[in-house]
């Protein structure tokens, strides 16, 4: 008797969010980051298909990173401090497929850079790279509010990734992100509930869903790792079902908490990359579309691991 | 999931004769379906029935023991598809692979990093749990390997090899042990078969893919022999992923009893670091057992750390005993720092703490293992609480000063908790990380 398999079959798909705008959409990147697309669960392709791998990005800032540890800053001599250098050398050296501007300097403690200023640098970057953009705000709410709407303006027609948007902080930072042609980061604390009610408010405002990209917030590997990973499960399965204010894809701040984990920080070298890299990887098994990372070797590692399931 | 109650409805004789304590038989299958009674209270079961309901009754995933005593390893009677619905309940065993070929100073030295793959996280021991050996040449070399290595290690063992001459021996070698035999196959089922059920021991099915493995464990579940763990073949690892959750939800959802074990991969990967991550992608997607050549300190803590992720229960955080905690040499005036009683924030603390080299008190309120903001959103973490804990542990015996540190995120509380305590209230940084700085200014 032949053994009769069980296939899921889901309803919904996760929605597509293109990042980066080519010269046929009036942008000047070299390709279009394109994720989500998944009406499967992670790895199964027998049971739906998965169109678009999980993308990379290269984490830059905009200052001298505050408490990397040397392990990390190691692959990027004489460019820290100078990002238009340190995105340039991601792009040449290591290959990046797309970067992550943090502007973390434009923080009152950290340097309180005016938005005009920041806007100039993404500005910079955009002409000294061709690849797609993600523009991080330095998490403090007001100052963002200021911050993201000049970037988004200097960076118009790029569709860009911009964020973060919160719950208690979404309006201005969408209105901008709509009138400038970008998608939008919509960050909610490790809850399906929060996450699903602020994808309906940036909704309402007139973004689509099809431009919304999720932070469900992540934890490291061995720092509650485990949360994000069935938050993550949770909303992608409500997603797959048929529930389209959760069917988006999902960024995660990989190299930003991998790099907080006391493991991460002591010999050997090993340790760091490793755990970086299989923060990664349970995320991507997870459902993660987009990872932000931070060192090159645990973005080669990934980047092989995602071709490697990607390969058929 | 197994019949439902107007499954086991239509089974029974339904003439509400109520010897079972029910008033009818449809109540009696309700209970039946819930496993809240035994199906022996109904006298009037034909022994097919009986078998049947016994065998719902059954968990659908086989509970697999490995090796004995205190070491030994407990895989299956899992019971969902996501961590989120219940847990997930026995960790993935994972072992090193040996090979015969290895001279006996390689297979020792390798041993002796083995058996010191131990870390402590969060107060929880990381162990590994198998060594195996694999055989590459002839019978005699096998059973040496096997004897030298079951002196050398404390872990329970599995026993690779195609070669029944080779497993007698290393059988014979291991009596009372509890090894694993790796593996019948459709050539030599029979024969295994025989020697797993002779030894009594767990075993191993392979075969390529779940329907020839299906078939291959009905075989041998039909001749008595039904502690199996299951293997599906060589593939990549989408595919494998495929292949164990079908094994998985078949199992679950179809009490497909040929499938009801717990799986078993082999990794052959060079690479340490796509080692790592296949390894991972397994023990988040089912493995019950996963079998890897790499020894390396960094790789297997950190894929213990991740197995210790996935395998804590959902709704049960790693919580520690919600006390005063004295760190180091601690006297009377030592500073008093306030925590939560969930693991990885006591624990976090306590390293910067430790690492400060200043003796110092812990004070983990009992906040239901909620982390710090959490807790305090959940008014699990409040000025009334905090009080009541600094009462409790006697802190006031304990320091003959009053000054309390509080977490940097809940320095709202300051005020409220400086009039509930009497304390004066200083706060804290917002990340452990800062915890050394701050207690050698403080």
């Amino acid at each position: 008797m032949a053994l009769q398999l069980m296939a899921e079959k889901w309803s919904g798909e996760v929605s597509v969010v293109n990042i980066g705008a080519t010269p046929q959409d009036k942008g000047t990147r070299s390709h279009i980051l394109k994720i989500g697309g998944e009406k499967s669960l992670p790895c199964l392709f027998q049971e739906g298909p998965l169109p678009n791998k999980p993308q990379i990005v290269f984490e830059v800032w905009d200052i001298l990173p505050l408490d990397w540890p040397d392990e990390l800053t190691r692959g990027y001599k004489n460019v820290l401090g100078d990002p238009v250098k340190w995105a340039q050398m991601c792009v040449k050296e290591y290959k990046a497929q797309g970067i992550c501007l943090r502007l973390q300097g434009a923080h009152q403690d950290f340097g309180n850079k005016s938005p005009e200023e920041e806007a100039q640098l993404v500005q910079k970057i955009l002409e000294s790279v061709r690849v797609p953009l993600i523009i991080l705000g330095c998490g403090d709410e007001a100052k963002d509010n200021l911050l993201l709407p000049a970037c988004s303006e200097a960076a118009k027609q790029e569709r860009c990734l911009i964020g973060p948007a919160t719950q208690d902080n979404y309006k201005t930072i969408v209105a901008s992100v709509l009138a400038d042609g970008h998608n939008i980061i919509a960050e909610s604390p490790i809850d399906i509930n929060i996450a699903k009610q602020l994808n309906v408010l940036i909704s309402d405002m007139g973004l689509n869903l099809e431009r919304i990209v999720m932070d469900p917030t992540i934890g490291a590997l061995g720092y509650g790792l485990e949360y994000a990973y069935s938050i993550m499960e949770r909303s992608r399965l409500a997603g797959l079902s048929g529930d389209k204010t959760l069917a988006c894809p999902f960024i995660c701040f990989v190299g930003q908490e991998a790099w907080r984990a006391k493991e991460a920080k002591v010999a050997p070298a090993e340790q760091g990359v490793i755990w970086e890299t299989l923060t990664a990887t349970a995320l991507i098994q997870a459902g993660a579309d987009l990872l932000v990372m931070r060192h090159p070797k645990a973005i080669e590692e990934v980047t092989k691991y995602v071709d490697n399931l990607f390969e058929r | 999931m197994g019949l439902s109650g107007l499954d086991i409805y239509k089974l029974l004789p339904k003439t509400n004769c109520r010897e079972c304590g029910f008033a009818t038989c449809l109540a009696f299958a309700m209970q039946l379906a819930k496993k809240a009674v035994g199906i022996d209270k109904c006298p009037y079961l034909t022994a097919e029935v009986q078998e049947k309901l016994e065998a719902q009754a059954l968990p659908p995933i086989k509970l697999i023991t490995v090796g004995s005593g205190d070491k030994r390893l407990e895989i299956g009677n899992e019971t969902v598809m996501f961590r989120h619905e219940e847990k997930f309940h026995r960790p993935t065993g994972i072992g090193f692979i040996l090979e015969d070929s290895f001279s006996d100073g390689e297979i020792k030295a390798k041993l002796e990093k083995i058996n010191q793959l131990k870390f402590e996280r969060v107060g929880q021991s990381l162990d590994v749990n198998l060594v195996a050996i694999r055989q590459n040449n002839g019978s005699a070399r096998f059973i040496d390997t096997v004897r030298l290595v079951s002196v050398k290690t404390p872990l329970a063992l599995v026993l690779m090899t195609n070669d029944t001459q080779a497993l007698k021996g290393g059988l014979e070698c291991l009596k009372g042990k509890n090894p694993l035999v790796y593996h019948a196959t459709k050539e030599n089922l029979n024969e295994v078969g025989k020697l797993a059920k002779e030894y009594k021991v767990p075993l191993v099915v392979y075969g390529e893919g779940l329907e020839q493995v299906s078939g291959l464990t009905a075989a041998l579940a039909s001749q008595g022999v039904n502690d199996l763990v299951i293997e599906t073949g060589k593939k990549g690892i989408c595919e494998k992923i495929g292949d164990l959750t079908q094994g998985r939800r078949l199992a679950l959802k179809k009490s497909d009893r040929s499938l009801g074990y717990p799986s078993l991969v082999v990794i052959e990967q060079n690479d340490p670091y796509e080692e790592v991550q296949e390894a991972a992608s397994y023990i988040s997607k089912y493995a019950g057992i996963i079998l890897m050549k790499g020894i390396q300190p960094w790789q297997v803590l950190a894929l213990l750390t991740f197995r210790q992720n996935i395998y804590t229960d959902p709704q049960k955080p790693l919580q520690i005993e919600s006390k005063l905690y004295p760190v180091g040499q601690v006297n009377d005036k030592s500073p008093v720092l306030i925590t939560t009683n969930f693991s990885l924030s006591y624990y976090t603390v306590l390293g910067e703490v430790e690492a400060s080299k200043i003796p110092a008190y812990i004070i983990s309120v009992d906040t239901e293992g909620m982390s710090v903001l959490t807790a305090w959103a959940a008014e699990k973490f409040t000025p009334h609480k905090i009080t009541e804990s600094l009462n409790k542990f006697g802190i006031k015996e304990a320091v003959s000063h009053k000054q309390l540190v509080i977490p940097g995120y809940v320095a709202v509380m300051s005020g409220e908790l400086q009039d509930a305590s009497g304390f004066e209230i200083i706060v804290g940084p917002k990340e452990a990380a800062g915890i050394p700085a701050f207690l050698k200014n403080l």
